[in-house]
């Protein structure tokens, strides 16, 4: 943004601010981030940079919190990583189905009563989560789903298809209906016209969504925490617990994992929305 | 002209009108068979179980179930004075059934609840009761009056009478720091102890601020991330999103970190001579905490939907503008500033409507004056166990938070929200 020759003096100190400002606020959504690197590898038991740290020392970092958080003899880490992905992939495959079928449905010009079904599929989205978890409880409960895998996985396919449906209709919002019809007029059934045409044409639009639902999943610790026992905790939920009870650093040896895990999913969801626009011809 | 001359027949002779209705019937069949599976899906896991929250809050059974003779012959009592004898008589023989059911606890802490001494009142009672020291032939009444001196008192009396309708909106009036009077009227608690208005203000409050701490720091990296050239925005936005996708519990964890007594921040403001090193200011566990954590948690959900705004505003209309004669200040506040209202609207709306119902965080940085109402509510869930005002206070929050989803729904329409 370099600007023209012809401005004022005060517009240019003006701009200066402004870039000033914007670089402030990015600093201050990335930063934060950055701090669980270092502290991850601390020799110490304290989540504050030693004096060592701060000199460079090589003697003060260590791996020993990462050693911790795989040999740890009475480490939950192990259970709740694979809790996590299990219920994560589930949840996910299911609102991927749901979702996908959904938005088929809402983004047909026949649909009726579509914008009071759209808010209702969207609500989960809105409703805060500490009311989704109680509703949701109180029917685990009932049906006897508490604490257990298959009730975790239900509430977080509650949760994840919203954002299926989102993404999938904005698009269907771009699809050209015609080439369905060509399908059918040169004789293929419905079925073979979606899995042929229709899926691969939306497929950018279905796999973001099932990231956002298996973000949704393993990030989510509101509702878990109402439901899950002991058997079902999730890496969340003893974040959750280490960050109330006993702070260690293997907490931090953990979040980056996660922010590692979140880089490489926003790489993707990346590449996925610009591979979609370009398939939609949206990118000008 | 008849209308009959009119009709357009199709082929197989059935009128044109007709068969185009049939065709679109079976569409609009086809389209909600699509939809129906996760619509029936979320009626029976979702929203139902909300509706159900309501019977909660409002459920007052219990106690109608425990005392259905004392009910049937208080309606033939006027309130005023001391019940008659047949009311003495029947509240015995239901307490007297409850004690061989051994419920007769719940219905003292039940009646406690509602009149402060009725645990001890109906204990005495009970304990007469095990030791069959009341003599089923003479007058209840006077047996126990002498049992207990509340029994003489009419306010013991009245409050049995006010529990008797099966639903109460008790809940939602201790909710609102109300609740029902001695004569059944409503009335306010103690000025020292409205606890519940003070959380919801609090919540209104760092909800607004939120929401405004995050339009005024999104709104310039919006207009940036919008201006600048595709490959360093493209750069840039990862900083947005970066955030976005990151685990909720790692970025305040972080926070946890920066902001603690001998935290980076605090080390910082020595270092620069703000505070003193003996004398570092808390700046977690309280409201500072949460304002802090949660507007950087919330600040993508406005720059997002402010930039997907912006992208569309042709940047010929400011140079219109100031070759008009505007200077570069009045340009963008006559031209470009109204055209990102839509952007606004959404982006306040969303993280207003996701700031009011936030939990974790609050929870782990706020301590006890950074709370929000969610956390009163998670609260009773899991200490108290009182479900039935946890459902009440949901719903409350409930009812606010719809209201703004359908403000956000008239002005932006869900189906417009942008994701990523």
């Amino acid at each position: 943004m370099a600007l023209p020759s012809y401005t004022e003096t005060r517009y240019r100190i003006w701009h200066y601010v402004y870039l000033a400002i914007c670089a402030f606020v990015f600093f201050f959504l990335v930063a934060p981030l950055f701090v669980i690197f270092p502290l991850s590898f601390n020799a110490e038991e304290f989540l504050v940079f030693s004096e060592g740290m701060k000199n460079l020392d090589p003697d003060a970092f260590s791996l020993r919190w990462y050693k911790d958080m795989v040999y740890g003899t009475k480490n939950p880490w192990g259970l709740a990583a694979k809790n996590s992905f299990i219920i994560a992939i589930f949840a996910t495959i299911g609102s991927i189905i749901l979702g996908t079928l959904a938005a088929l449905g809402l983004s047909s010009r026949h649909m009726p009563y579509k914008g009071i079904i759209m808010a209702t599929l969207i609500s989960p989205m809105i409703v805060p989560l500490i009311i989704s978890g109680v509703a949701i409880f109180f029917f685990m409960a009932k049906v006897g789903l508490a604490a257990t895998h298959t009730g975790i996985v239900f509430a977080h396919i509650i949760l994840g298809t919203p954002f299926v449906v989102i993404t999938v209709t904005a698009t269907l919002s771009g699809f050209d209906h015609s080439v369905t019809r060509a399908a059918a007029s040169l004789g293929s059934n419905p079925v073979n016209t979606f899995m042929k045409i229709t899926l691969p044409l939306i497929l950018p639009g279905v796999i973001s969504g099932g990231l956002f639902a298996f973000v949704t999943s393993f990030d989510e610790v509101v509702v878990v925490l109402f439901l899950a026992g002991l058997e079902n905790t999730t890496i969340p939920v003893q974040m959750w617990t280490g960050l109330r009870e006993q702070l260690s650093p293997t907490i931090l040896a953990v979040a980056t994992c996660l922010i590692i895990l979140s880089t490489l999913i926003l790489i993707s969801a990346e590449l996925l929305r610009r591979r979609s626009e370009r398939l939609r011809g949206i990118n000008r | 002209m008849s209308s009959e001359a009119k009709q357009i027949l199709t082929t197989d002779g059935i009128p044109l009108e007709v068969s185009l209705k049939k065709a679109e019937r079976k569409n609009k069949v086809k389209a909600f068979l699509l939809v129906a599976p996760l619509l029936l899906f979320l009626v029976i896991t979702y929203i139902f179980p909300i509706g159900e929250m309501f019977t909660r809050s409002i459920d007052d059974k219990m106690i109608t179930n425990m005392l259905p003779k004392t009910f049937k012959e208080m309606e033939n009592w006027d309130g005023q004075e001391l019940p008659p004898e047949e009311v003495f008589s029947a509240f015995y023989y239901d307490y007297k059934a409850l004690v061989e059911k051994q419920e007769h606890g719940k219905l003292g802490q039940r009646l406690n609840k509602e009149k402060n001494g009725f645990n001890s009142t109906t204990k005495r009672l009970f304990r007469n009761i095990k030791r069959k020291k009341i003599d089923e032939s003479a007058s209840f009444k006077e047996q126990m009056m002498k049992v207990h001196k509340n029994w003489g008192k009419v306010e013991y009396w009245q409050a049995i009478k006010r529990t008797a309708p099966p639903y109460t909106l008790a809940k939602y009036l201790k909710g609102m720091d109300m609740y029902y009077a001695a004569d059944g009227s409503i009335a306010q608690v103690d000025e020292d102890r409205r606890i519940h208005r003070i959380l919801w203000l609090r919540t209104l409050e760092i909800a607004f601020f939120v929401t405004l701490f995050c339009f005024a720091m999104g709104y310039p990296i919006a207009h940036l991330l919008a201006t600048l050239p595709m490959k360093y925005s493209n750069l840039l936005m990862i900083c947005v999103l970066l955030p976005f996708w990151t685990s909720l519990l790692v970025r305040t964890a972080s926070w946890m970190i920066l902001l603690q007594q001998q935290g980076v921040v605090n080390d910082f403001f020595v270092m620069i001579g703000l505070v003193a090193d003996d004398n570092r200011p808390e700046m977690m566990y309280n409201k500072v905490g949460t304002y802090v954590a949660m507007t950087q948690i919330l600040l993508p959900f406005m720059v997002l939907p402010l930039y997907s705004v912006m992208k569309t505003i042709s940047p010929s209309l400011m140079r219109a503008g100031k070759s008009l004669g505007g200077t570069p200040f009045v340009a963008f506040w006559k031209v470009y500033f109204p055209l990102t209202i839509p952007g606004i609207g959404a982006g306040c709306l969303l993280v207003f409507i996701l700031a009011i119902g936030y939990y974790i965080t609050p929870a782990l940085v706020g301590g006890a004056s950074g709370t929000l109402i969610s956390n009163q509510i998670a609260y009773h869930m899991k200490t108290t166990l009182d479900w039935s005002f946890a459902s009440a206070m949901g719903l409350m929050l409930l009812t606010g938070v719809l209201v703004v989803y359908w403000i956000y729904n008239k002005l932006v329409g869900v189906d417009n929200i942008k994701l990523g």
